[in-house]
Parts: C-alpha cells; sequence; structure tokens
C-alpha cells in the first residue's frame, strides 16, 4: 500500500524544516517553479484529486474557474481551509502538526498555478498548539527563502499569512470562512459568483483544505497519473480517515482511495471486543451512518453518496449496539443547532426545533405524533437553506429515523433507551 | 435596454426583461410571491426562504428573490410542491414568534398574520417552549424593538447600513440565540429612523409614536404630499375618525410615506412626526380680535374686510404668506391682491437642515408654485422697515408665524403699526392674538390641491379629513373677498 501524505511520520522531527528538506521536502517546489503553470494545472486534471475537505469537487476544475488574469487582472488568492470543526475529523490537525512544510509547499505550489502573492491559511482558534507549529514553521521557511520574495531564486513572490478563526464552525465553510477573513460575521454566501471568481475582498480565490494541498506536492513530483492510479476512476490519490468511536485502536489512518469499509474498520483494530457494530458515521457527524450491510462498500466519494450519505472529511466514528440513536441524534442535532449561523430562518429555527422535539423524547416526553413531525420538519430544511449545515440538519434527523425506527419508537411509547 | 425574453410564469407565458429577478418579474405580472426579506430597496440577501418556487430541472427549488429570468424559464409559484414549501418557511418563522398578535401594534398589517391566512392555515406541531429575548427595548426616541416578534430578515440592519450608512443596527450572536440590537454605544436616531417600522414586516419594530394608540384597521388611508419641505415626499395620512375616543382624540395617528419616484420607498423623520399641528392649537372661527371682539360670519368678514380694502386702497397692502400655499392659493391670492407688496421668502424660521438623501433646505412645500405664477417676495427686513415707518395701510397674514421671523415682541410692535391686520391659517400659532381678524383656513390634511416641488413637479395631495369649525381653504377665503370687493354674489364665489 503506498503512503503519500503520511510516509514519512515516523520521523520524529518531521515538522522541522531540516527534516523535511533531508527527506526531499520542497524539491516538488523546486520543480513546479520550472514549469509553466498550465502544465501543474493539467497534472492535477490528469490526478484525479478532489477536495478532500468534504465537498469532493475537482481540485482542477475548481483551479479552472479562476479567470485568467488578461481578462481579469489583479490581486488573486489561495486560502487553505484549516478550520477544521467537523466533531469527528482531526486529519487536518495532525498534517499540520507533523507535517506543516507539506502543506506549507503544497500551498506555494497552488499559489504559483493560480498566481497569488498572498495566499493565506486559516486555523481554526482552539488549534492553538498547530497554530504555534505552524508560525513556526513559517518563519523557518521565510529565512531559508522559501515564503516572501522571490522564491528559490525563481522569480515567483508569495507571502503566507496565518489567520485565526474566532470558534464559528460555520467558518469552515468556504464563503462564511472568507466573510470571517474579511472581519464579518461568519455568514455563508450565495454563490454565485463563487469564490473563484470574487472571493476574498471579491478578487478570485482559491479555497483548498489541508489534505487537499498537501497532495500537490507528490503529485507535482510523481505526475498526475501516478496520483490516479492510487485511487479509484473518479477519485485519485488516497485519503486521511481519523476513525473514533466504538474501535478499538482509533487514529488518523491513510489508505487509498476507494477502501472497503470492512478494511478501514480492521485498520482500526476492528469493533471493540465484545460489541456488535450498529452503524458507522462515515464523514463527520453531519452525515448519516453507514449500516452493516454497507461494509463492503468502497470508501470513494461516489459509492458513498451511492449508499445514501457522504463521505465527508473523512472524520469516521464507529457506533457499536451500546449506542442509542435517539441520543446520538440529539447530541448532533444539539451540536447543530448551537453552531448554526442564523442567517436562514429554515436551518436557526428548524435546528433548534429539532433539537427541543429531541431533548423531550430523550426525557420520555414524547409523543406518537413526533414520529411523523421530526422527519416532516427535517424534509422542510433540507435542500430549502443557504448552506450546508442547514442540509445536515434534516439528513440527520431523518438519516437516523430510517435506520434505527425503533429506537425512536421505543423512547416514545416508553421512555426507555432503544 | 435589456433584452426582453419570454418566460412561463404558473404556467402561462410571461415576457420580462433577461435577469429581472423572478420575483419582480411575477409582481409586474400580477403574481405575488411572499416575502419578508427581500425588499427593492434594500436587495435579496434571500434569508428569508419565503420566495421559494418551483423551476422545472432543478434538483430543489429556488428562492425567487434570487432567480434571475432567463429565456425558457419555467417557474411554478403556485404549485403543491411550492405553496407547501413556501408554508413549511412560514411554520419555521412562527417556531420562536410570541404569537402575541393581541398586544402587537402590527396586528393587521403583519406579514406573519397576512402569509398564515393566505398560504399557511395549518394546524401547529410546536410543542416547545420558546425563546425568550428583549420584550421592550429602546431602540431610539421613535423606535421601539421587541426582538422575540424579530424573523431577523436583516431589513433594518440594511437600512442603518446601506440608506442612512449610519450602522445603529447590527445582528448579534447566532442562531436561535441571535437578535437585532443596537451596536455597542449607539441609539438609533438617525434623521430617517422612523422608516425602519415600516420595512419592518413583523411587529418587532414598532413606532413609539402610534404604539397602542389606535388599531390599524381602524384607520383612513389618503395619498396625500408631505408638506415639510420642497422635495414634495408623496405620503399617506392615516387617520381615525371611527373611533373618536382613540388616539388621544386626534384624528391624524400617523404619516407613511408612499413609494414615489420622489423619495422612493423612505421619508425622513421631521416630516413624519410633524403631524401634531394638524390636530392642535387649530383655528375655527372667524374672528374679529379688534376694535371689539366678535365672532362674524364668512360674509359679514368677507364684508368688513373689503371695506377695509377699499378704504386703505389697494396702495400700501402687503401680503405676509408662506410656501404653505397651494398652487391655488397662490393664483386666487395673486388675484385678489394684483398690486400689493408681497413677502414669502423663507427666513429662518422655514429654513433648516439639508441632507443628499430627501431633505431639502426650504422647510415649506411650495415656494416652486409662486414663482411659477411669476410672483417676487420682497425681503422681511424691508417689510418691518415699512411697517415701522408707516407705510402699510394694511397687512394680510397668510399661514405664516411672524413671531418666528422677528421674535415675539417685535412681531407685535410691527403687526400694530399697519393701519388693519388679517391673519388668515389653519394654526393660531403666535400671530393669531396679534392681528385685528383672524380667519380659519384649512390644513392640507382638509383639503385638495397642489403643490409644485423643487424640480418643478407638480403634485396632488387630497383631503383626508372635514375642515375645523368654519376653516376653508385660503383660495376660497380669498375668493370671497375678491366677490365682496366686486359686489359678485358671496355664494356663486364660495
Amino acid at each position: 500500500m503506498t503512503l503519500v501524505l503520511t510516509k514519512h511520520f515516523a520521523e520524529p522531527k518531521l515538522h522541522e524544516l531540516e527534516t523535511y528538506r533531508r527527506l526531499g521536502g520542497y524539491k516538488a517546489l523546486e520543480k513546479a517553479l520550472g514549469l509553466p503553470r498550465a502544465a501543474i494545472l493539467e497534472e492535477v486534471k490528469t490526478s484525479n484529486l478532489r477536495g478532500l475537505g468534504g465537498a469532493g469537487f475537482p481540485t482542477g476544475m475548481k483551479w479552472s474557474t479562476v479567470p485568467p488574469e488578461d481578462k481579469v487582472p489583479g490581486p488573486r488568492y489561495v486560502v487553505v481551509n484549516c478550520d477544521e470543526s467537523e466533531p469527528g475529523c482531526y486529519k487536518d490537525r495532525v498534517l499540520v502538526e507533523r507535517d506543516p512544510h507539506q502543506l506549507i509547499e503544497g500551498l506555494l505550489i497552488a499559489s504559483y498555478v493560480i498566481g497569488s502573492k498572498d495566499s493565506f491559511i486559516f486555523i481554526r482558534g482552539e488549534y492553538q498548539t498547530q497554530y504555534e507549529i505552524l508560525e513556526k514553521a513559517l518563519d523557518e521557511a521565510r529565512k531559508a527563502g522559501l515564503v516572501g520574495k522571490d522564491i528559490l531564486g525563481k522569480g515567483f513572490d508569495c507571502d503566507i499569512l496565518l489567520m485565526r478563526g474566532a470558534g464559528a464552525y460555520i467558518s469552515g465553510l468556504d464563503t462564511a470562512l472568507l466573510e470571517t477573513m474579511e472581519g464579518k460575521k461568519a455568514w455563508p454566501r450565495q454563490p454565485p459568483p463563487f469564490p473563484t471568481v470574487a472571493g476574498l475582498m471579491a478578487k478570485p480565490t482559491v479555497v483548498n483544505n489541508v489534505e487537499t494541498l498537501s497532495m500537490l506536492p507528490h503529485i507535482v513530483e510523481n505526475g498526475g497519473e501516478w496520483f490516479a492510479k492510487l485511487g479509484v476512476p473518479k477519485s485519485g490519490g488516497t485519503l486521511l480517515l481519523s476513525i473514533s468511536g466504538h474501535v478499538e485502536k482509533p487514529g488518523v489512518y491513510e489508505f487509498p482511495m476507494g477502501v472497503k469499509l470492512r478494511d478501514a474498520l480492521a485498520a482500526a483494530g476492528g469493533v471493540r471486543a465484545g460489541h456488535k457494530l450498529k452503524g458507522v458515521i462515515p464523514g463527520g457527524t453531519s452525515m448519516p451512518p453507514l449500516m452493516e450491510k454497507d461494509l463492503d462498500i468502497a470508501l470513494d466519494f461516489d459509492s458513498v453518496r451511492a449508499a445514501g450519505t457522504f463521505l465527508g472529511a473523512g472524520g469516521m466514528i464507529v457506533l457499536d449496539e451500546t449506542a442509542d440513536a435517539v441520543e446520538v441524534a440529539h447530541n448532533i442535532e444539539r451540536f447543530l443547532a448551537h453552531e448554526s449561523c442564523g442567517q436562514c430562518t429554515p436551518c436557526r429555527e428548524g435546528s433548534f426545533w429539532t433539537e427541543e422535539i429531541l431533548e423531550r423524547v430523550l426525557h420520555g416526553d414524547g409523543v406518537p405524533a413526533d414520529l411523523e413531525n421530526l422527519p416532516r420538519v427535517g424534509e422542510n430544511i433540507t435542500g430549502r437553506v443557504i448552506c450546508a449545515l442547514g442540509d445536515t440538519v434534516g439528513m440527520v434527523i431523518r438519516g437516523y429515523m430510517t435506520r434505527y425506527p425503533d429506537d425512536f419508537k421505543k423512547r416514545i411509547s416508553n421512555g426507555q433507551k432503544g | 435596454m435589456a433584452k426582453r425574453v419570454k418566460f412561463k410564469l404558473n404556467g402561462t407565458e410571461v415576457e420580462a426583461d433577461e435577469g429581472r429577478l423572478v420575483i419582480d418579474a411575477a409582481k409586474d405580472a400580477g403574481v405575488e410571491i411572499p416575502h419578508y426579506c427581500y425588499h427593492p430597496a434594500l436587495g435579496n440577501p434571500g434569508n428569508c426562504r419565503m420566495c421559494i418556487v418551483e423551476v422545472a430541472g432543478a434538483p430543489k427549488p429556488q428562492v425567487s428573490c434570487r432567480l434571475p429570468v432567463k429565456e425558457g424559464l419555467d417557474v411554478k409559484s403556485d404549485s403543491p410542491a411550492a405553496k407547501r414549501a413556501q408554508a413549511s418557511a412560514l411554520e419555521l418563522h412562527l417556531v420562536n414568534h410570541p404569537l402575541d398578535c393581541p398586544v402587537c401594534d402590527q396586528s393587521g398589517e403583519c406579514g406573519l398574520q397576512d402569509y398564515y391566512m393566505k398560504i399557511g392555515r395549518y394546524q401547529s406541531q410546536v410543542r416547545e417552549d420558546k425563546q425568550h429575548k428583549g420584550k421592550r427595548v429602546e431602540a431610539g426616541p421613535h423606535v421601539m424593538l421587541d426582538q422575540e416578534r424579530c424573523i431577523l430578515c436583516t431589513r433594518c440592519t440594511r437600512f442603518v447600513d446601506d440608506v442612512t450608512k449610519t450602522h445603529e443596527l447590527g445582528i448579534f450572536r447566532r442562531g436561535h440565540t441571535e437578535a437585532v440590537e443596537l451596536t455597542p454605544g449607539k441609539v438609533l436616531d438617525n434623521d430617517y429612523s422612523g422608516n425602519v417600522v415600516d420595512i419592518c414586516p413583523v411587529g418587532a419594530l414598532t413606532d413609539r409614536d402610534f404604539r397602542y394608540q389606535v388599531r390599524v384597521w381602524y384607520l383612513d388611508k389618503t395619498d396625500s404630499v408631505c408638506p415639510g419641505c420642497s422635495r414634495g415626499c408623496n405620503i399617506s395620512i392615516h387617520t381615525n375618525t371611527k373611533r373618536t375616543w382613540h388616539n388621544q382624540g386626534h384624528r391624524v395617528a400617523r404619516l407613511k410615506p408612499r413609494h414615489s419616484e420622489v423619495n422612493g420607498y423612505w421619508m425622513c423623520d421631521e416630516g413624519r412626526y410633524g403631524y401634531r399641528p394638524l390636530d392642535e392649537g387649530r383655528l375655527g372661527k372667524v374672528l374679529r380680535l379688534t376694535p371689539e371682539r366678535a365672532e362674524l360670519s364668512w360674509e359679514a368678514a368677507a364684508v368688513e374686510l373689503a371695506a377695509r380694502l377699499k378704504d386703505g386702497g389697494s396702495k400700501g397692502l402687503a401680503v405676509a404668506a408662506s410656501g404653505m400655499l397651494s398652487n391655488e392659493d397662490w393664483a386666487a391670492l395673486k388675484d385678489l391682491f394684483p398690486a400689493a407688496k408681497l413677502y414669502f421668502t423663507a427666513e429662518p424660521d422655514q429654513v433648516g437642515a439639508e441632507d443628499a438623501l430627501l431633505k431639502r433646505r426650504e422647510k415649506v412645500p411650495n415656494l416652486k408654485g409662486a414663482e411659477a405664477l411669476g410672483l417676487k417676495s420682497g425681503s422681511f427686513d424691508d417689510l418691518a422697515k415699512d411697517l415701522e415707518s408707516g407705510k402699510v395701510s394694511g397687512l394680510w397674514i397668510v399661514e405664516r408665524d411672524l413671531t418666528k421671523v422677528w421674535g415675539a415682541e417685535r412681531a407685535k410692535a410691527l403687526i400694530g403699526k399697519a393701519g388693519f391686520s388679517v391673519f388668515q391659517g389653519p394654526n393660531k400659532g403666535g400671530t393669531g392674538e396679534l392681528a385685528s381678524y383672524r380667519l380659519p383656513a384649512t390644513a392640507y390634511a382638509e383639503e385638495t390641491g397642489r403643490f409644485t416641488n423643487f424640480e418643478g413637479r407638480v403634485q396632488e395631495y387630497r383631503k383626508a379629513l372635514d375642515p375645523i369649525g368654519s376653516a376653508r381653504p385660503d383660495h376660497e377665503i380669498f375668493g370671497l373677498v375678491k366677490a365682496a370687493l366686486t359686489g359678485a354674489a358671496l355664494e356663486a364665489a364660495a
């Protein structure tokens, strides 16, 4: 099995520039700066790299929508989305902690292709240690002439600014992140225009996830074809899963894109001893769970979608039979209600209402009408809102009620745990 | 010129400019799509999700306030699915709404009530407790904020951000705990603050002046023009004559802006709250004050005044008027006093602040009407000099409070030097006691007439109320006197 991002994770001082360079770091940047920008873009397209922040949008296609400089002159930006806030996801944290230079190198390559002279890393406020690691790595890179003016003597200028979030989950959504960066309330924008056309300060802006950008040095080094072959036909490379919950060995694991769910679980030591699998949340808590019958599906964006849920950002949470679907759904809906930005009505009111109903059901005060009302409210939110957070409010409640109807019926009829 | 394209709305082919928002194009075609956040002058944030429609070929319903018209678009705003989506958006708006309609001033003109009756009519499924927030937040001198009733459509915050650029209001916190609040250190006290009450689709922002005075369904509404300055904002006068014991016995309950090219959707607070004189300090009797005080009929007064005019001849006669007169009044005044010296410029008593939005420097509506008739005004300083030196045989004062021009003492002394004096106007003011005759005139709300605004635009204002007592429009009063002068039948003149 080929490891791409975590290949050198056993190196104790990988986060230091010296170690990173000793292991071949920044060679890809040097190579990239000697290539025409269009050639790198072609490689990225060939690689079938998709956005690993959750949406799975083809990266090369996203980059191609940035208007060329002769049509839209002026600055353009690349922004790293390191606002990893989805419960269950912690792979970006590990990537930043262990290998910050891999991200910086990837960001510089992206900035070169896009033409960004000022790039940004937006990191969630709670990632204090990771912020310090990144800050130190950036200092090292700057001193070594890897960030700033005339990088590696190749005439390319690019500075990188580190910005910290203030703790809103919604800032992890690209357009809300851009609003936050502009000093505004984190209210998602409604495209069109998309950020690649009018993003940060209304300038063309590419927002990419940490993991996505960290792949770039490897694509430049080994070619798009090599990368594409690591994965499945429409999604190349590898993916990181942050596996947690009722497994023996929780942690961040790298797999080829399209790994079988069964194999991913096995790598994490399987369901904890003496217990049975109840479900697997594939991509972070916003996604409805996969069931035991889904153990043989391939974990890639399109296959998981075909199974009725989303791969998301690979924050896999494993549930065994001790988990009660009402409690799980309540926990997630409470989170979503707390994090709803409040811009659009269906999400603001619907997430609150869903949480309140579940709270009542949880305390044994459910009424039979709740069994119809909960999914009805969910249906009225999903697809009627501004952004994906609202969509998930309905998706989660409907997802759990369809998959575990007995847990809900039992709790409502006698107040007992399912 | 935008390209005209055809699209389908509820199965009917409609023509519209390419790129026009579907919600607007539908309105042009007579189809009202429910909405709260969208306002033609404040943009389309698309946050209320009420204007949701079905679009053929789209995977999910779309909000029509962000959907541009293009050739061949097939939109349904009244299909069962679209109506269900709109009703469910309304249901979610009401999850945390307090439903305190019985004590809410917005009742009767509330977007939540209206749409509930139109597209809602479902049985409530809410069994949960509602969020509690501030019920009586004093936003400013004119506006009261109820955060519980607020549906967070952001119209008011966009108004203070984009129109007045004063930023007194903002949306604070997030999710269901979110609320409209005053920006720290600020008070909603700009010259246009009352407009946030008009644009609030619910009862969250209410007018402190109008709160608890009268139910809106008792009000009559008449198209009018604001007489507060030379802009001539189009307004609607809301009067309460059905329940005379409400609204503190006052007939005029409030003024509201009426959408027009002149003023857009707005009016200033000075104009909005300047309606008290319509009910306070009014004149209703025709009086001779000196030499001996007596109430006169219009006929008797006209005869007496005609005699005084003949007596002194129109030579030496001065008329002090103001831009409060209508075009009709100016014409009658010109006709009655062809040789008199006229004084009507806006002195410091009738000028004030102007701004880039609506407010004009001259705080009277119709100086332009006098100009259009070729009337010329002398200066009030010259009038004072003429009075001082005894050159004025008669002084006719029309809708002008000279105590505000000259100060009370000086005005009294100067008016006393005229051979005779007439005060004619709707309100007594400081000058009402100083003249030898006092004639009650109707206020603008009690007559139909025309003002010519600073741009030269002639605008009609309509009669909203009956006159007080014997009051008559200025031009009728001038007509009566003219008839008495020429010996024509008084009835015909009236």
